[in-house]
């Protein structure tokens, strides 16, 4: 019998291992048993639904990064004509393509060498009448949308655990989609804001302004900004009129990427500002800008609003304070945006979900009851139908269950309300599988088979039907992962484990179990089933 | 002890009734749909829900009055004594901006603010803009479609390809009857009614899986038996099995629809229905359309699948081995036919 030995051992060796990964942390969380940290950080996570949080679906607009590429090459591009003297004019047509007018046919072969130069990333149309049209490659345009969400995800990860978010899940989904997940979170207001906030700073120098309208800001200029200047509102609204409006340079001397540091700090008027330190880089630019630029106004850009514009008093090395009558709230999340980075696209909101803590707690108060309830029934219906043989299938399901706590725990899955029907698809087919098999030895007892023949055979036959269903079931779970998402997906884990546990503790372990029962005895003449 | 014992009916004889209330049914059913639309929860129509609990006993009609500047759905969430209402808002705005997503949320909270109302807390919100809503509902149905197609290849290649027919219609049949269902009652499609709706396309398939495999040992053992007869015992064979599985699982889902709570009561009764309906199909549906599909067009019923390994054993006079078995209290024919040892 020592091959039953093994079996026996090999069943409470599963049982330890899943019982500890999968049912041991929760009790531990709950009655403060001693638990490793390790261990306590394997406890099953339950779901936003069931534990109350945010929840957020955003798009990333990914286009904006490729307008800027666009942007930024076409310019360049006009820069090296400049340079080579090549009269014709870049218009940007759309976010991918841009075109070039007018390249005299005398000066065709500059125009070639500077487009090789600087439009590497686009494909260029056959020119007809000095005409060229710039198109970005396919693969250029799909790495850059593909940077520009991981990018995005990456500064939302660096802003939320910015915001002390334990335990947040941030994912992309999809092509051009992220999930946000912020357990306990109630305020979604500020999460929104952290969270959404391009957080672009820029410091550019003012030409003209402030000046009350735009109108009054362009007479200088003809009633149109110059091409390397633009029009920027300010951001508070001046004694009941509308923003003050600013004529600034486009290109910014020092940006947000230059950024070491920012923190919250007291302006002179003893208001919450947020106060930055510049990297070396950023510094000597900041020097040199600074140093030129006395007496001159900079204007403080965040997000293409004119936060503050300070007169420069004298050469400022590496600090820098952006004030602007924020509140203290403000101030923090303007600096706990600027240390997490900018986005490189603008986000838009999709989804947002939040469930109030209580609301959660009804949920799972009631979900366990009823799933209790249920449990209860299925246990008590075994008993009194199969008798002694329902101990024996009993004890194979509530090893299903403890197996699949312990693989959903392992594998870091979350619990969420459907995760809680995988599981009861899971019990369903426990249950089916042992009545299969239950069945099956009735029907070869009575075909007058000894029990061990009865027992042995009932198994063998069943086995074939059980790997038939289960084979079913993880065909349709593949697929749904395939091409679900978020709960779906979440149905899809928990029913391929619960396949995988039910297979195991309803041919393997029910069969030892059978095999214990009847190893005492030498001649079995009957079997409470 | 058993349940049914040595039962011999004959479902396929059934099976014009079993189509006719089907087709009632699901005919009902899809009227309903086509006059009055499947109601969509909220993550697939879009707009937004909120669940708020108040201090004092509220009547819905008071919510209704204060906000009747808005579209929107008033009803008690929760027990009674909860003073938890759901109130629900279509779409408004078609652009999607990040900004506005909550912007109803705050008009609620305005308007009842300003009209009185007991004090109350936001328990919880849910808004969904309109193109996630459509992605969503979209993932949703090929998730679905595709998986029963990957497991009718599965039964195709397993057993036959009009078994697999037959089971990718009655699980079809299954869905749409569950739907007919979720009409009647009103019940809205959301995403936990879509698992629940996978839950039961995941029995129905096991269900047939189990009769087929049934089928396919018992025309190896007795191949000159017709296919008509050899379904029929499979289905008697199985029937103790078939009513204990979907026993069960019935109460415990029914535990889950009256001790659930709100959340999972849609859920729940996905469940139920599905439950029926499958356990239904199973017996009346999927068989009768396996043996119509294996037809050939001539109307000569297709020999039984050969399976060179099977050996046709000789039934042996069952004797009463189990000795803890009582007599079968229900109708006892003798007959054991196509008894498979």
């Amino acid at each position: 019998m020592s091959n039953l030995r093994w079996k026996l051992i090999t069943i409470v060796a599963v049982f330890v291992v899943f019982f500890g990964v999968g049912v041991y942390p929760i009790l531990a969380g709950r009655y403060n048993l001693p638990a490793p940290q390790w261990l306590r950080d394997m406890q099953l996570k339950l779901g936003l639904d069931l534990k109350g949080g945010v929840h957020l679906v955003l798009r990333v607009q990914t286009d904006d990064a490729l307008r800027v590429k666009t942007e930024q090459d076409s310019a360049r591009l006009q820069e090296e004509l400049k340079r080579r003297g090549v009269p014709a004019t870049v218009t940007i047509l759309d976010v991918t393509s841009f075109r070039v007018d007018g390249v005299p046919p005398a000066q065709d072969q500059a125009f070639r060498q500077a487009a090789e130069q600087e439009g590497v990333d686009f494909e260029r149309s056959t020119g007809t009448n000095g005409t060229y049209t710039f198109r970005m490659r396919p693969n250029v345009a799909q790495t850059l949308r593909e940077e520009a969400v991981d990018q995005a995800r990456q500064t939302i990860e660096r802003r939320v655990n910015e915001l002390g978010v334990t335990e947040p899940s941030i994912a992309q989904q999809g092509a051009d989609q992220i999930l946000v997940q912020l357990p306990g979170v109630s305020d979604v207001d500020r999460a929104k804001e952290v969270i959404g906030s391009p957080g672009m700073l820029e410091l550019k120098l003012v030409e003209q302004g402030p000046a009350a309208s735009r109108d009054d800001l362009l007479r200088a200029t003809g009633g149109v900004a110059p091409p390397d200047m633009e029009v920027l509102a300010g951001s508070g609204d001046v004694a009941g009129g509308g923003p003050l409006y600013y004529l600034v340079r486009r290109v910014a001397a020092v940006t947000g990427q230059d950024l070491r540091s920012a923190r919250v700090q007291l302006d002179e008027n003893n208001m919450p500002a947020v106060g930055f330190t510049l990297n070396p880089t950023g510094a000597a630019a900041f020097a040199r800008l600074t140093g030129e630029n006395v007496g001159r106004s900079l204007a403080i850009v965040l997000d293409d609003t004119v936060q503050s514009a300070p007169t420069i008093n004298s050469r400022i090395a590496g600090d820098g304070q952006i004030a602007g009558g924020f509140t203290q709230e403000e101030a923090q999340n303007l600096a706990l945006i600027l240390r997490s980075g900018a986005l490189p696209a603008t986000l838009t909101y999709l989804q947002q979900q939040t469930i109030g803590p209580t609301l959660g707690a009804d949920s799972i108060r009631a979900g366990v009851l009823a799933s209790l309830a249920g449990l209860v029934l299925i246990v008590g219906f075994l008993l009194v139908y199969y008798k002694l043989s329902g101990i024996n299938a009993i004890v194979a399901l509530v090893m299903n269950l403890i197996i699949l706590l312990g693989m959903m725990a392992y594998a870091g899955a979350v619990m969420t309300l459907p995760g809680i029907a995988g599981f009861i698809l899971t019990i369903g087919i426990g249950v089916d599988s042992n009545v299969l098999i239950f069945e099956r030895i009735k029907e070869e007892l009575e075909a007058g088979k000894g029990v061990k023949a009865a027992i042995n055979s009932g198994f063998s036959r069943v086995f074939l039907t059980l790997v038939d269903t289960h084979v079913a079931g993880f065909i349709a779970a593949a697929f749904l992962f395939q091409f679900g998402t978020g709960p779906i997906r979440g149905f899809a884990v928990t029913l391929t484990f619960g396949l995988i546990s039910n297979l195991f503790t309803s041919t393997f372990i029910s069969k030892s179990l059978f095999e214990l029962a009847l190893s005492g005895r030498r001649q079995v003449q009957t079997l409470s089933i | 002890m058993h349940i049914f014992k040595d039962t011999n009916f004959d479902f396929l004889r059934w099976r014009w009734y079993g189509f006719a209330l089907s087709a009632i049914v699901i005919g009902a059913g899809l009227a309903m749909i086509l006059t009055r639309g499947i109601p969509l929860g909220v993550e697939f129509s879009g707009g937004t829900n909120l669940i708020m609990r108040f201090t004092a006993p509220v009547a819905e009609d008071q919510i209704r009055t204060a906000l009747q500047a808005l579209p929107h759905e008033v009803q008690q969430y929760g027990e009674a004594g909860a003073n938890q209402m759901l109130i629900r808002l279509p779409q408004t705005q078609q652009v999607e901006q990040g900004a506005n997503l909550s912007a109803d949320v705050t008009k609620v909270e305005q308007m009842l603010k300003a009209s009185g109302l007991p004090a109350f807390k936001i328990e919880g919100t849910e808004i969904v803009g309109p193109t996630v809503g459509a992605e969503l509902r979209r993932q949703a149905i090929y998730a679905t479609l595709l998986s029963m197609l990957g497991i009718t290849a599965w039964i195709a290649w397993r057993f036959r390809v009009s078994f697999a027919l037959g089971s990718i219609i009655a699980t079809f049949h299954d869905v749409f009857v569950t739907l007919a269902f979720l009409a009647f009652f009103r019940y809205e499609m959301s995403l936990n009614v879509i698992a629940a709706m996978l839950t039961m396309v995941g029995y129905s398939m096991n269900d047939m899986i189990v009769i087929f495999d049934r089928v396919r040992e018992n025309t190896r053992l007795q191949r000159r038996e017709p296919l008509e007869s050899a379904i029929n015992t499979s289905l008697n064979q199985t029937l103790t099995r078939t009513v204990i599985t979907s026993g069960t699982v019935f109460l415990s889902v029914l535990a889950l629809y009256l001790f659930g709570g709100e959340v999972l009561r849609a859920f729940a009764f996905t469940m139920l229905a599905g439950t029926i309906a499958t356990t239904y199909s199973g017996w009346f549906i999927a068989p009768s359309l396996a043996i119509m599909l294996s037809r050939k067009p001539s109307g000569v019923p297709v020999r039984a699948a050969a399976d060179s390994a099977a050996a046709v054993r000789v039934k042996p006079e069952a004797t009463q081995a189990g000795a803890v078995a009582p007599p079968p209290a229900r109708k006892s024919k003798s007959q054991r036919k196509a008894r498979a040892t």
